[in-house]
């Protein structure tokens, strides 16, 4: 056991910390406020930075380092704006990194690297209205048409969706399969005809963030965009929301961590009865509690961003990591709302927004139920 | 033991249910994005006519005196259509409480009577300040004599209601050199009086309907006669007589809960994953008896504060708990209730979202949770010393 950031990894701290603190930061209430997207700041800046595509090799168009790393710096993007952390999650994450498993040399070329460049917007496109939880109730449906592939359906709640340029689109190729076989997995670019965008979500949180609905009527791609092999659709789903949980797992402990921060500096300036509230127990004990919390899950985020880059089985740990943090972000920011008693319900202090950004920590890429029901298998399979 | 509800109180149950899902859920969500505040002040006035502004008030000054059961319940069946109309009322009913209790003859039949009946769409309570919040006797607002009158200076924030208030109970430093909470005092400041300025609105996480804003105190001249109480007694008030305020948030947050709970409840049993309701997942139905169970024990510890006071008995400690416990309840079973519409109930499509930002005040508002466990653990400790 070795409990030391490299120096490489704390660079990447340091660099991005900067970079969030004095241009991400300053907007984040604004952008929440408006519901609005920023790609130059949320995106390419951020891809100047090298991080879009921070895990894959520099053949790739990445920039060779780990997932530590990435983890890094999607929490701190996080710790001042959650919305450009999910931003980078989603693209690094659910767009790039199937691609990078999954993909032929020719579409790794072709998708890949404008994605880990940064030229090119990631998404990832499985839930639909009745496929939630329950990946296999995918009802988009694919079908083959000489060397082309005919979607029909749609998908929604599609994080970067509406602004992304490259989708991994899963739907049904064989309609007698069972219910998880039979899903494959596509790669369709944002202009194509027959795809279009229908309603954004308005949310109670991650607001700067993009949620829409996708639209597939006979939209028709050629044969090469099939990612995988047919049918092995919900293979690859389930092995990138494996990594996509490490993303998540940090978005969630960088908002914990900006709202204990936020907590503990008013804590110590506010006074009531004649002394910082910092100096109660009652506060302490609430301060004590977010330390220990996000230092557990950091280390669960972190364990599982190294056995991810050390080649080791992650599955189980990532869903740990997703877990604990983002019940930890709820707490830790609902805590952090009570330090601040009125203060912190009204939208002039983060903390509002913090409290708000963090409950879709435990909803979506897999809720909490969902990461008990992936631990419990697990660990009960014996 | 009797743990029903007599035959009024039902009906004011009924009526409040009716009017609510009649009338008041169908523009909650309207009034949450900002919109429609007329037909929020309609709604206010309404509600003032059936009688619900005054419920544990004296039929002398307007009230309905129905008790503060009666109240309890009222608030509850409000609060699971509008959280926003809920607080209005439940701060309306403790203004025409604190001044039947403490207030002159002239005082009470000048103010009571026009917000029982909706001619002042609302009263305001002004306590807090910027730097008095848990600690409200660290208020800087200071009140001076002048002959016959009283000048007010300083600035009290968070009051609700303020904007469309026709009063405002104001507290404020009478005597600099009295010990901390020793020399203060309360005043009843009409609306337009010059020098009662209403400032800024915060914008919030929920409760958006509900307006919340700065009262500004500039030179402010009343009368003698606006003194509310004994002189230098105002802390003791504040103290004491806003504990009923509590049975209003903790029946509020409740409202929210079961609201919340529900409708959640009503959406497992419809949505199907993995072939089946979700309801049939043990997972889900840890949630539902969870959140059934706390708002039910939250439910009998509001009946019980509101029956003590009812019964002139002390019911501080009594309130406390069932505000700290109810509203922490009505939290978790949102945000659960939240969870089991997954993706969806993160959107404002459906109103659980609303209810999530709506009940995270209730923690905060009228004494913090915290406060609340200082109050019981006070009064514990005093009974064993």
């Amino acid at each position: 056991m070795y409990f030391q950031l490299t120096d490489e990894q704390n660079l990447i701290r340091e660099t991005v910390r900067s970079f969030a603190e004095n241009e991400v930061a300053p907007s984040a209430a604004e952008r929440d406020d408006n519901e609005r997207f920023d790609r130059e700041l949320m995106f390419d800046k951020v891809a100047e930075l090298g991080l879009a595509g921070i895990v894959f090799p520099e053949e790739y168009g990445g920039a060779g380092g780990d997932y530590i790393s990435y983890a890094i710096a999607v929490e701190e993007l996080s710790r001042v704006c959650a919305s450009t952390g999910v931003t980078l999650s989603a693209h690094l994450s659910l767009g790039a990194n199937p691609v990078w498993m999954f993909g032929t040399e020719e579409q790794k070329k072709n998708f890949l690297i404008p994605m880990a460049e940064g030229t090119k917007l990631g998404a990832f496109a499985l839930t639909e209205p009745s496929a939630g939880s329950d990946a296999g109730g995918t009802r988009t449906f694919a079908v083959r048409d000489g060397e082309e592939w005919i979607l029909n359906g749609s998908k929604i709640f599609i994080t970067n969706g509406g602004d992304a340029e490259t989708y991994i689109v899963f739907a049904r190729t064989d309609k007698d399969a069972q219910k998880h076989h039979g899903i494959s997995a596509f790669i369709i670019d944002k202009d194509t005809p027959g795809f279009s965008f229908g309603k954004k979500e308005m949310k109670m949180g991650i607001r700067s963030s993009l949620t829409c609905e996708l639209v597939f009527e006979n939209c028709r791609i050629p044969a090469d965009r099939l990612l995988g092999k047919e049918g092995e659709g919900f293979k690859i789903a389930m092995k990138t929301l494996d990594g996509g949980r490490i993303g998540i797992a940090a978005q969630a402990l960088g908002i914990a961590q900006g709202a204990y921060e936020a907590a503990l500096d008013y804590s110590r300036e506010r006074k009531q009865f004649e002394q910082p509230i910092a100096s109660f127990q009652g506060v302490q004990f609430i301060l004590a509690d977010m330390a220990l919390r996000i230092e557990a899950s950091r280390l669960l985020v972190y364990q599982s961003a190294w056995r991810a880059s050390a080649g080791l089985s992650y599955g189980k740990e990532s869903a740990m990591a997703k877990l604990s943090a983002s019940e930890t972000a709820m707490w830790v920011t609902t805590k952090a709302v009570q330090v601040h008693g009125g203060y912190g319900y009204t939208r002039e202090f983060p903390v509002e927004r913090m409290m708000r950004d963090a409950k879709i920590t435990e909803i979506y890429e897999g809720t909490s139920e969902v990461q008990r029901v992936v631990i419990g298998a697990a660990i009960t399979r014996g | 033991m009797y743990l029903d509800l007599n035959e009024e109180q039902n009906l004011i149950r009924e009526t409040a249910r009716e009017f609510s899902q009649a009338v008041l859920a169908p523009v909650a969500a309207d009034l949450d994005r900002g919109e429609a505040q007329e037909t929020f002040f309609e709604n206010l006035r309404q509600l003032a006519e059936l009688g619900f502004m005054g419920l544990n008030v004296k039929a002398d000054y307007g009230g309905s005196e129905a008790g503060v059961i009666a109240f309890s319940v009222a608030l509850t069946e409000i609060a699971r259509a509008c959280a926003s109309t809920a607080v209005s009322v439940s701060v309306n009913n403790m203004i025409c409480e604190v001044i039947q209790a403490v207030g002159s003859k002239e005082q009470r039949h000048r103010y009571i009577p026009k917000i029982c009946s909706g001619e002042f769409l609302a009263g305001a309570f002004a306590l807090t300040e910027a730097g008095a919040g848990s600690d409200p006797a660290a208020m800087t607002t200071l009140a001076v004599r002048d002959g016959d009158d009283w000048v007010l200076n300083g600035s009290k924030i968070f009051i609700t209601s303020a904007p469309y208030a026709g009063v405002f109970v104001v507290w404020a430093v009478t005597d600099r050199s009295a010990a901390k909470g020793k020399g203060i005092s309360c005043f009843l400041i009409e609306a337009g009086t010059p020098g009662c300025i209403v400032g800024r609105a915060e914008e919030k996480m929920g409760q958006h309907a509900s307006a919340t804003n700065e009262l500004l105190l500039q030179d402010c001249r009343v009368p003698g006669s606006a003194l509310m109480g004994k002189l230098n007694d105002g802390f003791r008030i504040a103290v004491s007589e806003l504990a009923g305020g509590r049975i209003g948030i903790g029946s509020l947050g409740l409202g929210l809960g079961l609201q919340a709970i529900e409708t959640a409840t009503r959406y497992a049993l419809e949505r199907k994953q993995f072939d089946q309701s979700i309801s049939n997942f043990q997972a889900i139905q840890w949630k539902i008896a969870d959140a059934t169970t706390e708002l039910e024990a939250a439910r009998l510890l509001l009946m019980n504060a509101a029956f003590r006071k009812e019964q002139g008995r002390s019911y501080a400690k009594e309130a406390s708990m069932a505000k700290l416990f109810a509203t922490e309840a009505a939290n978790r079973a949102c945000y659960e209730a939240m969870q089991i519409y997954g993706g969806y109930g993160y959107t404002t499509e459906f109103a659980v979202e609303r209810y999530c930002r709506d009940a995270r005040i209730t923690t905060i508002y009228e004494g913090t949770s915290e406060i609340q466990r200082l109050i019981i653990a006070r009064e514990v400790l005093r009974s064993y010393s």
